[in-house]
């Protein structure tokens, strides 16, 4: 640190004060700049989504006014004809997501419960700690698993990706759940037990009804997650671009047909598929921004 | 009112069905895990780390390139979206934490840090690679995959580090004001080091996310079948390789496929883990 | 502005960074895939230099090649002088090879079945959907077909091997011409979609009661079981080089304007009807000279050291005389210094 007991200029002994602003002078501009440098870097992230819509927008734009509306409710998917319309990925994309939830939300409720009510106690920190290291395992990994362990029973079809990613999602939303369900007072439920409520009694008309809205959080963030989700289900579903009637047979969803054809894809054909990402986003973005929302309700209740 | 008899049936039968939801959830993973294990073991051998990728239906070969690759990638994608990360956190918990805009900030990361990873991938390749060769800024290489990672990095970092400022005390930070530290040095020499364990926490967690994605590095730099340290070309990398290798009918390729994923697998689960247990310290102090 | 010349500093650091043996990048089809996987390897040894392929099926190799990505794409999707002048591009064939139905039929082993080319797009338009179907006791009255439903498996990406194939369908099959066609890219009414002939081999190998198409080597490499067909003459033929060899004879390439050759359902009494020849695609002008010139040393070395290896993988080598006019056309048309 530089001398600040002598005046530069006149060499004289500088009083206390004078030093003291002198050294305070000397981090002024470091800072403001570490302020700004922070503060920029802040912005960055809200740039950075801007960035993403912007650019997925403009890589979309001839898609968009080559089909318009039409984009949304049209099947056919003719790379030859340069004609594309994306029902079949969105049917895939919401089919795969609904019947995943469908199938994991209770399955994660009820561990959930079983964590905070039912579980003996050496073992809840240990299996809660299982669920949220499996919630990070990265999705590829269920992508192969789901190839070689299920398509040769199940085969490759809607069904199948729809039951990777139920477990996919599963330990996602039981953490969550079994964060959000930890959030009720204790006392709330002491005193239903006191009146003679019985455990399953507890869990629906106390825990449930307290936690509702961040447990709808944790599951629209699940439910986000399984909408986005590429190399779980792009090994198992098929790639069909047609919306059979049954669930047993090959479909596609957004991202499965992005990450599958996007390599070959040019001109119209790449604008539709990122089209198809700019759809993708949009609708995950709608559906996370909900689940936050309502998460942010269960905080600020919970006295977070 | 309902019978004793009813309510405890009904009681029973919910409570069986919690325990058999945990155990039906738990056994899938299990599954998932041990054919993880035992599928990724039997390819284990020190020429997974010695050789690069081989042809189809060639005899040996390991993943040496993908490994180094990913882990280049992952190293420099971790260290662009890092710095960024950590100083996004510090302004909204230290110098904006009560400002509107730390509030859009906070959503939009929350956006960012659930988005598909896809789309970040197409991102970086709507804004760098594209179509036209004239605008092109480089073609599929490292450095473009290392950005797709820095863009997932960051949502997970920033999130961290603003959560585990936030943790740290006032007084802290009062107490060195008071001392006459600038507002910066408050936050460097005070809160940073307060917090340094959840931050190490923040980045580790940063790296597993980052290591695990493999959309983003499918449209930013693909593969390599050789070995290669040139950022500017495309690189091996464990995640591209997996989705190569698997589903193609070659036993060499699936084998490779498994043990990479194993690869991957321990990699995340050992960083997780490692976090977790800072962060439990941190608990304990 | 800023964003560009930061990048730039980058990437300018990055290279002088990154080690660069003089690899040459290509990318395309998966026909020719085992192929030249093996003569990347044997190159590599020879002269330590090293190929990266990236077997994206044909669609991705014209995209790679367009968007000036790779040094060579690789399709067997030909494309005509129009096109390749246009685009700047020089085509030429590189090897030719053989697509073969495979199934997955227990107690049904390779050369049990025939197959015909009518019944194939029958099979594919989802008209035939039971393995017991009557046309195919019709071709095969001694075999033992169960009656279970047949798994259609078919190219989800941009196959040149689609492209060879519908090709065929649409010359023997008129209901197929109608409604699909010819393309790298069909819209087909029934199937799974599988990426890459390894794809396609991979999911038919997993599925039983299940019908692809892929390139023989891949049939052979991973033990699939393959069909024998009916040709043109009405014969019943095997999957040899012999049966290739003989369609691969009918081609006139000297006469080819810009190679455009498309071999499906050759005349000859041994001619296999679904052969294809599969092609290199470069720039005539190309924006790195120095890695052109490389690559058209590795695709010399190929013709000259390479016909072994491709024999051995049941893959045709070009005629001598071909090579010669290949050649001529390098020397002519691509501007590598």
């Amino acid at each position: 640190m530089a001398d600040v007991t002598l005046n530069a200029a006149t060499g004289k002994s500088l009083s206390i004060e004078e030093q003291r602003l002198s050294a305070i002078n000397s981090f002024r501009f470091a800072d403001r700049t570490f302020h700004n440098i922070t503060f920029a870097a802040a912005l960055f992230v809200l740039i950075l989504l801007g960035s993403i819509i912007v650019s997925l927008i403009v890589g979309a734009l001839p898609a968009i006014e080559k089909f318009g509306f039409g984009f949304l409710y049209s099947e056919r998917w003719s790379v030859n004809k340069e004609i594309f319309g994306a029902l079949s990925p969105i049917y895939g994309t919401v089919m795969t997501s609904l019947i995943a939830m469908l199938i994991a939300v209770p399955v994660s409720l009820g561990i959930a419960i079983f964590l905070t009510e039912l579980c003996p106690m050496p073992l809840r920190r240990p299996i809660g700690i299982a669920i949220e290291l499996l919630a990070g395992i990265p999705s590829i990994i269920y992508g192969i698993w789901g190839f070689f362990t299920l398509t040769p029973i199940f085969g490759q079809t809607l069904l199948t990706a729809s039951l990777i990613l139920a477990i996919m999602v599963l330990p996602f939303v039981t953490a969550i759940s079994r964060d959000v369900f930890l959030t009720v007072p204790q006392v709330l439920r002491e005193a239903a037990f006191g009146v003679g409520c019985m455990t399953w009694e507890v869990a629906r008309s106390i825990v449930l009804p307290y936690t509702r809205v961040g447990v709808v959080g944790g599951v629209m963030l699940g439910l986000g997650r399984a909408l986005g989700e590429t190399m779980a289900v792009t090994f198992v579903i098929g790639n069909a671009h047609t919306i059979a009637g049954s669930i047993f047979e090959p479909a596609t969803t957004i991202s499965a047909t992005i990450a599958n054809e996007f390599q070959e894809s040019d001109g119209i054909y790449r604008a539709a598929l990122l089209e198809l990402g700019l759809l993708l986003f949009v609708i995950t973005f709608i559906v996370l921004a909900v689940a936050r929302i309502m998460l942010l309700r269960l905080e600020r209740k919970a006295g977070a | 009112m309902r019978s004793y008899q009813a309510r405890r049936l009904t009681d029973q039968i919910m409570r069986g069905l919690c325990w058999a939801s945990a155990l039906f959830g738990l056994l899938w993973l299990a599954l998932i895990l041990i054919t993880l294990f035992w599928n990724g073991f039997a390819g284990l051998n020190l020429n997974v780390f010695t050789q690069d990728t081989p042809g189809p239906n060639t005899d040996g070969g390991g993943l040496r390139n993908a490994i180094v690759g990913s882990l280049i990638m992952t190293g420099l994608g971790v260290g662009i979206g890092t710095p960024i990360g950590i100083l996004a956190g510090t302004y909204m918990a230290e110098y904006g934490r009560y400002s509107r805009i730390t509030f859009y900030i906070r959503f939009v990361n929350d956006i960012l840090l659930s988005a598909p990873s896809i789309v970040i991938g197409l991102f970086i390749y709507a804004a760098l690679i594209t179509e036209g060769v004239e605008h092109r800024i480089v073609g599929y290489s490292a450095i473009a995959g290392a950005l797709a990672l820095a863009v997932i990095v960051i949502p997970v970092v920033v999130r961290t580090t603003e959560d585990m400022l936030l943790l740290v005390p006032n007084s802290l930070r009062e107490a060195a004001s008071a001392m006459g530290l600038p507002r910066s040095h408050v936050v460097m020499k005070v809160a940073y080091k307060a917090a340094r364990a959840g931050l190490i926490t923040g980045v580790l967690l940063g790296v597993a996310r980052a290591s695990g994605e493999t959309a983003p590095l499918l449209f930013t730099v693909q593969s390599n079948q050789f070995f290669s340290l040139d950022l500017t070309q495309q690189m091996a990398n464990l995640p591209v390789v997996i989705n190569n290798f698997a589903g193609k009918g070659y036993a060499n390729w699936q084998q490779l496929a498994w043990t990479g994923a194993l690869i991957i697998t321990l990699a995340v689960l050992t960083l997780s883990i490692t976090a977790r247990s800072l962060t439990a310290q941190r608990k304990q102090q | 502005m800023f964003l560009r010349s930061l990048s730039g500093a980058a990437i300018f650091i990055a290279s002088v960074v990154g080690a660069n043996a003089a690899d040459i990048s290509g990318a395309g089809a998966t026909f020719p895939f085992p192929l030249y996987a093996k003569w990347a390897e044997t190159y590599k040894k020879d002269t330590g230099n090293g190929l990266n392929y990236q077997a994206i099926g044909s669609g991705g190799g014209i995209k790679a090649i367009q968007a000036k990505t790779v040094t060579f794409g690789a399709s067997d999707i030909p494309q005509t002088a129009e096109i390749q002048a246009k685009s700047g591009l020089v085509q030429w064939p590189m090897v030719m090879g053989g697509i073969v139905a495979v199934v997955n039929i227990d107690g049904v082993k390779s050369g049990d079945l025939v197959i015909d080319g009518q019944t194939l797009a029958d099979i594919y338009l989802g008209k035939i959907t039971s393995w017991d179907d009557a046309a195919l006791k019709k071709l095969n009255p001694d075999a033992k077909l169960p009656s279970a439903p047949i798994k259609v498996v078919h190219r989800a990406d941009g196959s040149g091997t689609s492209f060879n194939f519908t090709n065929y369908l649409d010359k023997v099959s008129p209901e197929w011409h109608d409604k699909v066609g010819a393309s790298q890219s069909p819209e087909w009414p029934i199937g799974v979609g599988a990426k890459g002939n390894d794809g396609v081999s991979g999911t038919v190998g997993q599925t039983k009661g299940a019908i692809g198409y892929v390139e023989y080597a891949y049939a052979k490499q991973q033990k699939l079981i393959y069909t024998d067909m009916v040709n043109k003459d009405g014969k019943k033929v095997e999957p040899t080089v012999a049966a290739f060899q003989s369609a691969a004879s009918n081609a006139k390439w000297s006469e080819a304007n810009g190679y455009y050759e498309v071999l499906t359902d050759e005349p000859g009494a041994e001619s296999w009807p679904l052969t294809a020849a599969t092609f290199i695609l470069m720039y005539k002008e190309p924006v790195d000279k120095a890695a052109s010139a490389e690559a058209l040393k590795f695709f010399d070395w190929a013709f000259a050291s390479g016909g072994k290896i491709a024999e051995d993988l049941d893959y045709i080598p070009m005629p001598a005389a071909v090579v010669t006019q290949i050649k001529a056309t390098w020397a002519s048309q691509i501007k590598t210094k």
